[in-house]
């Protein structure tokens, strides 16, 4: 494990309109880790997830103060095309959303869009094996990606994000619409694809990020609502000595 | 917002902790009771009296199971429960050398002592209030005491250093002593086992209110 900086929040802040949705995050998410963020619900924790790719953009009235570090530059800095951002940090969501085309088309989604030359078959094979989903598709790769079930669609999202060689891949509750066999599959998936990439994930089951992250971030609420980092560290750390009351409480379900 | 069955558990887990750590040192008490005072009905009663000690370390042993299973315990929730499973082992252990002791009882059964016992009690009662100092520091999460407690490991060693010089000396003065000698150097052996074996209970209350594992038991024997 290398402890290079993949992403840097530096006392990144955050308004939805008058409501300012994060105060003062400064974090480092560390390169070829899987960090998780965690925290109850309204505390920001999609919302920080956002501004590491610069969806939050794409919120009418959404305002971004501090900086976060990609690279060594700042992706909100003058002159930085979002697009790029977002193709060299990929997301997955909550929902599978795979589109209504085949599921070869999904996986070649991103380099079509994006112009990238090559074997468009070998890169939809490899972003498919490295996705653990080719052996269970690769018959029927023309058939429509809705007939997958939603954990295949999952990974189908997942390898859509890789096709574009991403250095990070952001995931908001990739498996809260899953079963339990479909969000260990994720799981494993996960802690295979960290060798190469970068994972944030955001999640509310505790023993998922417990399970699967190196890193575990807890975030609350302030007084007036706004996601505030509480406490940072190794998930061992986290999970089983954490430093503040606060993350206690939630950890051990006494409160949130 | 409280976990109020899971702390009731967690609570019952701990008070069957306590109850198991005064079985163990009433074990220790009674067993130098039966050697000060040649009972061996009472040396009888101890030996009969671990199978209760054991079959309670598997109950605290299962209901600790139960908890970690079904109530995914975290932070100093799965701290407690991780020191349970660690202490209740030291216990029977210690349970388990009362129990030896009371044997050695029955083997000297009616012969002769050899001198008065005044180091051997003062072993078993230091050793004895130890493991409640060291069970109430677990209770009170206080990391200060146990550490003290574990200090006094060093206490009970020079007591067994002082009885092993004795008790060499006897046998090498009069061998015919020997026999008996031996017998109580054993006696005094479990005495020091049981000690050092406080000590890493000691090293459990630290680590539920630390979260560090730390070796505090640096014992000469």
């Amino acid at each position: 494990m290398s402890n290079v900086a993949a992403l840097e929040a530096k006392n990144l802040e955050l308004w939805y309109g008058n409501f300012q949705a994060l105060r003062g995050i400064s974090m480092v998410i560390p390169r070829n880790q899987i960090t998780s963020i965690i925290g109850p619900s309204g505390c920001g924790k999609s919302s920080l997830l956002r501004c590491f790719n610069r969806m939050n953009d794409l919120i009418m009235g959404s305002k971004v103060k501090g900086e976060v570090l990609f690279d060594g530059r700042n992706i909100y800095a003058t002159g930085i095309d979002p697009t790029e951002i977002r193709y060299r940090i990929g997301m997955v969501f909550q929902k599978p959303n795979p589109f209504p085309k085949s599921i070869f088309d999904n996986a070649a989604f991103g380099p079509r869009v994006n112009g990238i030359r090559g074997n468009i078959e070998e890169i939809v094979e490899h972003a498919l094996r490295r996705a653990a989903l080719w052996d269970e598709v690769k018959d029927r790769l023309r058939r429509g990606a809705m007939e997958l079930s939603g954990g295949q669609q999952q990974r189908l999202c997942i390898a859509r994000a890789l096709a574009l060689e991403p250095e990070v891949i952001l995931m908001d509750e990739p498996c809260s619409a899953l079963d339990p066999v479909a969000t260990i599959k994720i799981e494993d998936l996960m802690k295979s694809l960290a060798e190469d990439y970068t994972i944030v994930i955001v999640t509310h089951n505790m023993q998922q990020a417990a399970r699967v992250s190196d890193m575990a971030a807890f975030f609350m609420m302030d007084t007036d609502r706004a996601g505030i980092l509480v406490e940072y560290g190794t998930t061992t750390e986290i999970f089983t000595n954490p430093k503040d009351k606060r993350t206690e409480d939630y950890i051990t379900g006494r409160f949130g | 917002m409280p976990r109020t069955i899971f702390e009731r558990l967690l609570h019952e887990l701990q008070d069957d902790v306590l109850a198991m750590g005064s079985m163990v040192e009433k074990a220790i008490y009674r067993s130098m009771d039966a050697l000060k005072n040649r009972d061996l009905e009472l040396a009888e009663q101890v030996i009969n009296d671990d199978i209760l000690i054991n079959r309670k370390r598997f109950e605290i042993e299962e209901k600790s199971i139960q908890l970690i299973a079904t109530q995914q315990p975290m932070a100093s929730d799965l701290r407690i429960i991780i020191a349970v499973l660690n202490i209740i082992v030291d216990l029977e252990r210690i349970g388990d050398h009362a129990e030896g002791v009371a044997k050695i009882v029955i083997m000297i059964g009616d012969q002769p002592p050899l001198k008065p016992l005044i180091d051997l009690p003062r072993m078993a009662e230091k050793t004895g209030s130890m493991l409640r100092r060291c069970l109430e520091a677990f209770i009170n999460r206080d990391a200060e005491a146990a550490r003290k407690i574990c200090a006094e490991d060093d206490d009970v060693d020079a007591l067994y250093n002082q009885v092993f010089r004795e008790l060499v000396s006897f046998m090498s003065e009069d061998p015919r002593t020997i026999t008996r000698a031996t017998r109580l150097l054993w006696v005094a052996h479990n005495l020091e086992r049981s000690a050092d074996r406080v000590t890493n209970i000691g090293e459990r209350v630290v680590y539920v209110v630390t979260g560090k594992l730390e070796d505090l038991g640096i014992s000469k024997y």
